[in-house]
């Protein structure tokens, strides 16, 4: 199915992945020490997405697979999302 | 598939003869097959039920008179506790599902088993080890749980009674569950026989489908949830303590996160048996195919959204009471487009008001009960009247009992000879099924009645006031206990001398009726090739 | 889908693993529930809480596990290959870092309890509001999460006995893809317990 080469290649571009890994974990320390009012935590949470979604890509092969595991995990995703969210609703405006 | 049926002498007990290498239990407990793993779980569910049922009678005699009648406040507190933590845990979640759907969903796909057959297994091991320790709380130190079985903190953390045992239990259980959800997932996905499209699956798998998508990502919440509770109990983290800066209510956000999308757990798969049953005995196409199958998950999705109006009056904010009423509007429309499409489907069909069907239509009816009265408790201005009464009680009975428990009497009457290979007394299960519904009303609408009138829940005393209507709904219970035994009689008198039936004695459409009854240990000689749908009555007939 | 296939479906057998990772995330979720609100209501308690846990171990024990992702990943890759020792090698290393973690952690943690930085300690009864429930949360967070890492170890042990003994090979490598994705889900969730309880300013 594959050759050598795409192998080598494959296990080049966990590596590559595993560095930008890296990379996004010394950015985030860096813009959690600067003050950016409510900012930081945004950013804090996007770079830790950003992260996230790089390892269930590349790591996790979601690449790779078919559509149903894909929109599932969006399902799952909004799904929390929707606990967080309506959850705001009583706590914002108690 | 004809051939299996002509080899209905050699298969006459089908997957229930014994192996006859190890001992008969043995040959149950460890089995993988999922129509074992089904009758293990409707074995132990009955079981359960015969248990909820007697503590619910208990209560009920408690309440026939003011004051103390058979126990104190204590006890009291204990049994409706453990009479909510074994109806819902042990009985109504796992009850259609776990018992019928097991047995089923490979059936009525084509496949030979479930996806992960030996986790299958484990999920029913787990189910009886969380039962075993739920149960044991009962027993040990403390004393019985006194906190209802919503566990509510800080009273939860608090109590002296064994609620981190039960806590566990209920942790075991969710387990289990959730094993069950994703196992059904994936075997919908990937082991439907070829033609087995998704427009070809018979609306109880849908509801199986849904379900297990709000077993799998609402359950873990409830863990969540418990684990919360026993770390309040035995590291003391204060989470939820007022003093110390918490919020108790978010104990209760996080708790009916879960314990709403969970009656929509104990209510989908029960709908879905009866969307099975209609068109059988009505000899009639389900009406709108797709919208019962689509309103299945739209039950599923808009049920996640709506805990909220548990907590009218929690002194939650008021603008949450305003979405969470709203969005609990909308969560009626799939549930009523259901109704609809049952009522449809009858109209000008040729009914056979056979036992299943009684208690298919039985469920038709005091489920759009228990819904229409659920709104009166989800528009937020008469839920601060009827909060904690009898009402809620009432409502919360008809639509789990007269809709989930009525459902799952339907399904063990529909799928009784499929199971077994013989057919019950029709005229005795009709007995029982009219003495049913007759205690049923008399119990819970009095008890509608009395909390509308303003009697409290969870009072093991009333004023005298109230005391008519609840002697009324205790002879009930009498009469209700009194056609459960009936039916219970005759079909265990039809699992030894029942009459032998054929593979298909309803002249159904879906796949599980093209076997032998009971159905070959492998189900299928060969895998099916589908090329009808699962209601086309014409064609199945010819075939 | 031949019968025969049915019993040994290895896209369906990771569907499942999936599905029972979104169930852990779920979990894991009803912690952030309670974490976001109680940050949005003590946002000055929780940043003074969360600058007292220690950046050299938070940002350690990250690297620490995003290394033994790759390595994990790796190993699967290695055997897709058919190169066995460099699989064992890797998984070796993936476990080796799993013990790690928690050899950190529980250095972290005891450097807490030295501290008075416990639920109900004398020091957090008198501070502020808030900084309990951060503290409390954050053993909770971390406490679940490292059993995650324990259990995660124990799989991926036995998965290397497993491939040591040639029962996983690259025509059946089921079992390690799936323990491969559970390491990856604790180290996702690890990503946003970082940030959330180390970096608050």
């Amino acid at each position: 199915m594959h050759n050598h080469s795409q192998h080598c290649g494959a296990m080049r571009q966990l590596i590559v992945i595993w560095g930008l890994l890296l990379v996004l974990t010394g950015v985030t320390v860096g813009i959690s020490r600067l003050d950016l009012g409510a900012l930081n935590i945004w950013a804090a949470l996007g770079i830790a997405t950003g992260k996230a979604s790089l390892v269930i890509l590349f790591f996790m092969h979601l690449k790779e697979e078919g559509r149903a595991i894909g929109i599932s995990l969006l399902v799952a995703l909004a799904t929390l999302a929707t606990f967080i969210g309506l959850t705001f609703f009583d706590v914002l405006y108690r | 598939m004809g051939k299996v049926i002509q080899m209905g002498e050699y298969f006459r007990r089908g997957f229930l003869e014994p192996s006859g290498k190890q001992p008969a239990l043995f040959d149950w407990i460890f089995s993988t097959d999922h129509k074992r793993i089904g009758l293990l779980y409707l074995y132990s569910i009955c079981t359960f039920f015969a248990v909820g049922a007697t503590i619910g009678l208990l209560i009920r005699l408690e309440l026939i008179a003011p004051g103390r009648t058979i126990v104190g406040p204590q006890i009291y507190n204990a049994l409706f506790t453990l009479h909510g933590v074994i109806m819902i845990f042990l009985f109504i979640i796992p009850g259609v599902p776990a018992a019928f759907g097991n047995f089923l969903l490979p059936l009525q796909i084509g496949a030979r088993d479930v996806a992960f057959p030996r986790l299958n297994l484990l999920s029913w091991w787990l189910y009886i080890f969380g039962a075993i320790m739920a149960l044991s709380a009962l027993f040990g130190g403390g004393g019985a749980p006194d906190t209802g079985w919503t566990f509510y903190l800080p009273f939860a953390g608090e109590t002296t009674t064994n609620v981190s045992l039960a806590v566990f239990g209920v942790f075991v259980l969710g387990f289990s569950s959730i094993l069950t959800g994703l196992n059904f997932i994936t075997t919908i996905h990937r082991m439907r026989a070829p033609g087995m499209t998704w427009s070809r699956l018979p609306l109880f798998i849908w509801s199986l489908y849904a379900t297990a998508w709000v077993q799998v990502l609402a359950t873990p919440i409830l863990a969540i949830t418990l684990v919360l509770i026993l770390s309040e109990r035995v590291l003391g983290l204060g989470l939820f303590d007022a003093a110390r800066g918490g919020d108790p209510l978010m104990y209760q956000h996080l708790f009916w996160i879960y314990s709403h999308p969970a009656v929509y757990i104990m209510v989908l798969p029960p709908m879905g048996v009866v969307s099975e049953i209609i068109p059988v005995f009505a000899r009639r196409p389900i009406f709108g195919y797709w919208f019962v199958a689509a309103s299945s998950i739209a039950i599923a999705a808009a049920g996640s959204l709506v805990w909220g109006h548990h907590m009218f009056v929690s002194g939650m904010s008021d603008t949450a009471v305003l979405v969470f009423s709203l969005l609990t509007f909308i969560v009626a429309i799939p549930s009523a487009v259901k109704v609809f499409n049952w009522v449809a489907t009858l109209y000008g069909g040729s009914i056979r008001l056979d036992a299943p069907m009684l208690f298919a239509l039985t469920f038709v009816l005091l489920f759009s009960i228990g819904g229409l009265t659920g709104l009166i408790l989800g528009s937020a201005a008469t839920n601060v009247h009827v909060h904690d009464t009898h009402f809620v009680v009432g409502h919360f009975h008809y639509t789990m009992f007269g809709g989930g428990g009525f459902a799952f009497f339907a399904a063990l009457h529909y799928w009784f000879p499929k199971f077994f290979g013989r057919m019950y007394n029709n005229r005795r299960a009709t007995w029982a099924w009219g003495t049913m519904v007759i205690g049923f009303n008399l119990l819970y609408f009095s008890m509608m009645v009395v909390g509308m009138h303003g009697m409290p829940r969870r009072y093991y005393d009333y004023l005298p006031q109230f005391t008519h209507l609840n002697q009324i709904a205790t002879i009930g219970s009498w009469i209700l206990a009194l056609g459960m035994a009936l039916m219970a009689v005759n079909l265990l008198i039809a699992l030894r001398r029942g009459q032998h039936v054929g593979a298909n004695p309803w002249e159904a459409a879906t796949l599980e009726w093209t076997v032998a009854s009971p159905p070959p240990p492998e189900n299928f000689e060969e895998l099916p090739q589908v090329s009808h749908g699962p209601y086309d009555l014409k064609r199945a007939g010819e075939a | 889908m031949n019968p025969s296939a049915q019993h040994q479906d290895a896209e369906g057998a990771r569907l499942g693993m999936w599905l029972f990772l979104f169930s852990e995330l779920l979990m894991f979720g009803g912690l952030f529930v309670v974490f976001a609100v109680y940050l949005q209501r003590y946002p000055a308690q929780f940043a003074d809480a969360g600058r007292q846990l220690s950046l050299f171990f938070g940002t350690g024990n990250t690297v620490l596990l995003l290394t033994s992702s790759l390595t994990v990943a790796l190993a699967f890759e290695a055997l897709r290959q058919n190169r066995q020792r460099l699989c064992q090698g890797l998984l070796g290393f993936t476990i080796l870092a799993a013990g790690l973690f928690l050899v950190n952690k529980g250095l972290e943690w005891h450097a807490k309890f030295q501290h008075d930085l416990y639920p109900g300690s004398q020091t957090l009864r008198q501070a502020p509001a808030g900084q309990e429930l951060f503290f409390g949360l954050y053993y909770l967070t971390t406490g679940l999460h490292g059993l995650h890492v324990i259990f995660g170890g124990v799989i991926l042990s036995w998965v290397l006995v497993q491939v040591r003994q040639g029962r996983i090979i690259a025509t059946r490598p089921t079992m390690l893809e799936n323990g491969a994705l559970y390491w990856h889900l604790v180290d996702v969730i690890w990503i946003f317990i970082f940030p959330l309880y180390y970096l608050l300013l």
